[in-house]
């Protein structure tokens, strides 16, 4: 007889007034006990809506049957099948809009949390099984990675299990992309990332920091070094501002400049080199994940006060859900329907407030939401000392402008054969946010699967 | 890791070091830069590449003492190691079709200058170089320069190297003495770039000037080192990593420049106190 309590086992979470002083971990994870009452709610449905939700089409039904009966490690057997980051996964993944969304029990009730209980699975595993990592033989063929992110790092791991060898390029000094230079520490912990890589390490991938591809070495070296194919999951880096005024003023910043100095720089551990404003009273324009992040490092760094300034309305948030309500119990003031004019210096350079504007919600725009008007005469100032733009990034020219033939959309964006990651360049393949502009984690480390079976494919003529 | 091969002082608070990293001195072209990190927890600093020989794999860093990181890169040794070393990054110097050009070099900025001055005279190009320092002391690379320049112009606000006086006294007095350039390159503290550029504006001279904001990543993800050009009355945004370092000198918007440069001054304060006394010094008189 399933569980039919109509709510999901609550997160066991720190408390938010002592998680906005720190940056560790917010949800803390299900117990065994919970993990299983949770997974017991799950009705095992014949047509299985929730897979369909899925964009890697996790088996989720059998993952959590094997979880209901205690076999752990069975559940994430199943679950390794189709993702190869589902500690990452089961932490980040806006499930709301995705499994979770279809799933039968969240008709009358929450739905299955099938998030938690893919998180728990694989912290479950790499707590207690230590699996001697498998190094096939080599096949003789070489394969450059590009972008050591989640979609780098899932091509690089497929491939090297068939026994290619991979080198990733990354041009940072620590692998791992948004997941190590975005995504914060108290949302997801850094070891956790560290030791997928230990891993692919482990089965052989080299990886080579320090490594800016179109600058140190271009792609057409690359094979020119024997590399036999190429995989560009260089993600989507480059910030977007808003161009008004004041935008260059000391003190505003951009998301990405903003969280690598915390994530990546470490800037907030006493000690560290990398200086950080640590603003009084900030303001985070925009409203999805990226914003929710930088506000809440904000607040752990000190702030007295942090705002969300979005133009649209809460049901627009385009945040994970559970990121919104933890931004809120942490203090964090939402400024909805709001969109900043001007950002306005003191004389010296330094920001001193932010001109703002109310707006309502109009016709529905291109995106099917709708579309945000001004209301004039609305204008209003908000005093703050920095301002964190989050407004969107795109794909970074440097790849595209140093390789001949290859390419894009517009906006920046590869141009690739939506099955295979294939682009406009033989045996150049690219997937991830490179491709898409910004999404999600779940998306890129399909792309990296897809990809790494159709390199499969042309070098050995089998399906992997 | 990255091994330095050679260590030498150039002056009490300049040092050339010479640092094994055959990626990087394969592609290197003068006008770009390097990224490094001296240790794990440590920032990551922008340096100009001054020279680089392909054969043995190394390229030389002319830093200037300044703040903590510089302080501890200046700390190791021949034969130690730097954590990480990254590039080349950023767009070359252009300098195809130059027939005759001036190199202006302020400060430490001279080491910025050098490389390109060289790879002008290697190419053809006449080069009068004009080079400014606070006092004899802090002088770099005379004979560097010496030996890429037709013509060089020593400068220092105390008189004690040179004549005594501004590189922009010398740049005037070239110009009047009916020198024509086809392109001025000014490379050194802000506001000496700056009063380059309203200089060569008057003669309608293409000026080149070398940006250096505050940087991270150099690859174009943060946005930290981003500038404004005025082109056109339009105000556009550039990032300095991957857009330059170099800019058209009469577009970049300087005070603006200026005004973010010291975002982190209060900062890096703590970690060290003197503040860089050549850029002071030109500061001062500029
Ligand atoms: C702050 C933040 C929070 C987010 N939160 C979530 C979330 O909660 N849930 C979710 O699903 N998604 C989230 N995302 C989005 C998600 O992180 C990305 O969609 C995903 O990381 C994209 O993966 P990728 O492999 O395409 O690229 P990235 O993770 O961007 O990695 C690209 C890598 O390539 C490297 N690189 C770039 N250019 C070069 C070059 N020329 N040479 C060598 N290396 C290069 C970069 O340094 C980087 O390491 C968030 C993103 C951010 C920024
Ligand atoms: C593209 C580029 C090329 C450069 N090339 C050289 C070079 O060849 N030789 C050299 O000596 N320096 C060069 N610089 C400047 C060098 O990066 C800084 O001096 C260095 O980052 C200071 O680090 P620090 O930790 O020692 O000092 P900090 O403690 O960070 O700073 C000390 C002082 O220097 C100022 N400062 C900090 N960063 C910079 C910066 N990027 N530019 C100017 N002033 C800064 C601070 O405002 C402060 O007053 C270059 C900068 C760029 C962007
Ligand atoms: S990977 Fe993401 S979408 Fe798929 S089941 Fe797991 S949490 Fe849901
Ligand atoms: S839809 Fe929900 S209840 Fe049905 S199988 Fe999927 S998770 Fe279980
Ligand atoms: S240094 Fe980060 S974008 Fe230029």
């Amino acid at each position: 007889m399933p569980n039919m309590s109509l709510k999901k086992n609550e997160m066991p979470s720190q408390e938010p007034q002592v998680r906005s002083r720190n940056f560790e971990e917010v949800a803390l994870g299900y117990t065994e006990e919970q993990a299983i009452d949770e997974a017991r709610r799950c009705l095992n449905c014949k047509n299985k809506p929730c897979v369909g939700g899925c964009p890697v089409n996790i088996m989720i039904p059998e993952f959590i049957a094997k979880m209901a009966e205690g076999d752990f490690e069975g559940a994430y057997q199943v679950i390794a099948k189709s993702s190869a980051l589902p500690a990452v996964c089961g932490r980040v993944c806006p499930q709301e809009s995705q499994c979770e969304k279809y799933c039968v029990r969240g008709i009358k009730g929450e739905p299955v949390g099938i998030g938690r209980l893919e998180r728990f699975a694989a912290d479950w595993h790499n707590e207690h099984v230590s699996e001697a990592p498998i190094r096939p033989g080599s096949n003789g063929h070489k394969i450059a990675v590009i972008g050591s992110g989640p979609s780098g790092l899932t091509c690089a791991g497929d491939l090297a299990r068939l026994g290619y060898e991979v080198t990733v390029f990354e041009a940072l000094h620590t692998p791992g992309g948004v997941l190590v230079y975005g995504i914060p520490e108290f949302r997801l912990p850094k070891a956790i990332v560290q030791k997928e890589i230990e891993g692919l390490k482990a089965m052989g991938v080299r990886i080579e920091t320090n490594m800016v591809i179109g600058r140190s070495l271009s792609i057409d070296e690359l094979f020119g070094e024997g590399f036999e194919a190429v995989f560009i999951g260089s993600g989507a880096g480059l910030p977007r501002f808003m161009n008004i005024p004041g935008e260059n003023l000391k003190g505003v910043y951009s998301a990405n400049e903003f969280l690598t100095r915390v994530n990546l720089m470490k800037a907030y551990l006493p000690g560290s080199d990398t200086p950080i404003q640590r603003g009084k009273r900030v303001a985070v324009v925009g409203g999805g994940n990226v914003a929710m992040d930088a506000a809440r490092c904000a607040k752990r760094l000190g702030a007295e006060e942090v705002y969300i300034v979005y133009r649209r309305s809460e049901a627009e948030l385009p945040a994970r859900a559970e990121e919104v309500e933890h931004a809120k119990e942490e203090g964090i003031v939402f400024r909805l329907l709001n969109n900043p004019k001007e950002i306005l210096g003191d004389g010296t350079g330094s920001v001193r407030g932010m001109e703002c504007l109310e707006m309502e919600l109009g016709e529905p725009d291109a995106s099917g939401r709708r579309r945000p008007v001004e209301k004039a005469g609305s204008e209003f100032v908000l005093d703050v000392d920095c301002v964190i733009m989050a407004i969107g990034t795109s794909p970074n020219p440097l790849i595209k402008s140093t390789t001949e033939g290859l390419e894009t959309q517009s906006w920046g964006g590869i141009i690739v054969n939506e099955e295979t990651g294939l682009t406009s360049r033989p045996g150049v393949y690219a997937g991830g946010d490179a491709v898409t502009g910004a999404a999600t984690v779940i998306l890129a480390m399909g792309a990296g699967k897809a990809a790494a079976k159709a390199i499969h494919r042309q070098l050995s003529g089998e399906e992997a | 890791m990255y091994k330095i091969v050679k260590k030498r002082e150039l002056n009490p608070t300049v040092t050339l070091m010479e640092v094994e990293a055959p990626a990087v001195a394969g592609k290197a072209q003068p006008g770009q830069f390097i990224i490094l990190r001296v240790d794990a927890g440590g920032e990551r600093i922008p340096l100009t590449i001054a020279d680089f020989d392909r054969e043995r794999g190394t390229v030389s860093i002319i830093f200037q003492i300044v703040g903590a990181t510089t302080e501890k890169l200046n700390h190791r040794q021949e034969g130690d190691y730097i954590q990480d070393f990254v590039g080349p990054l950023g767009v070359p110097t252009h300098t195809e079709g130059l027939k005759k050009a001036a190199v202006v070099g302020g400060g430490v900025g001279c080491a910025i200058a050098y490389p390109v001055a060289k790879k002008l005279y290697e190419q053809g190009c006449e080069v009068h170089s004009i080079v400014g320092f606070r006092s004899r002391e802090l002088v770099i690379l005379e004979r560097e320069f010496e030996a890429v320049s037709s013509r060089l112009c020593r400068m220092s606000d105390d008189g004690s190297f040179g004549e005594k006086g501004l590189v922009t006294d010398a740049l005037r007095g070239l110009i009047e003495s009916g020198e024509k350039y086809d392109r001025v390159i000014a490379i050194g503290p802000l506001v000496m770039m700056k009063f380059v550029c309203k200089l060569t504006k008057e003669f309608d001279i293409p000026t080149t000037v070398s940006m250096n904001p505050i940087m991270i990543d150099g690859t174009g993800m943060c946005g930290g080192c981003r500038l404004s050009l005025i082109r056109d009355g339009r105000r556009v945004t550039k990032f300095a990593c991957v857009d330059g370092p170099d800019f058209d000198g009469f577009e970049v918007d300087f005070d603006e420049a200026m005004a973010r440069g010291s975002m982190y001054r209060d900062f890096e304060r703590h970690a060290h106190e003197e503040t860089c006394n050549l850029f002071k010094g030109v500061e001062n008189h500029a």
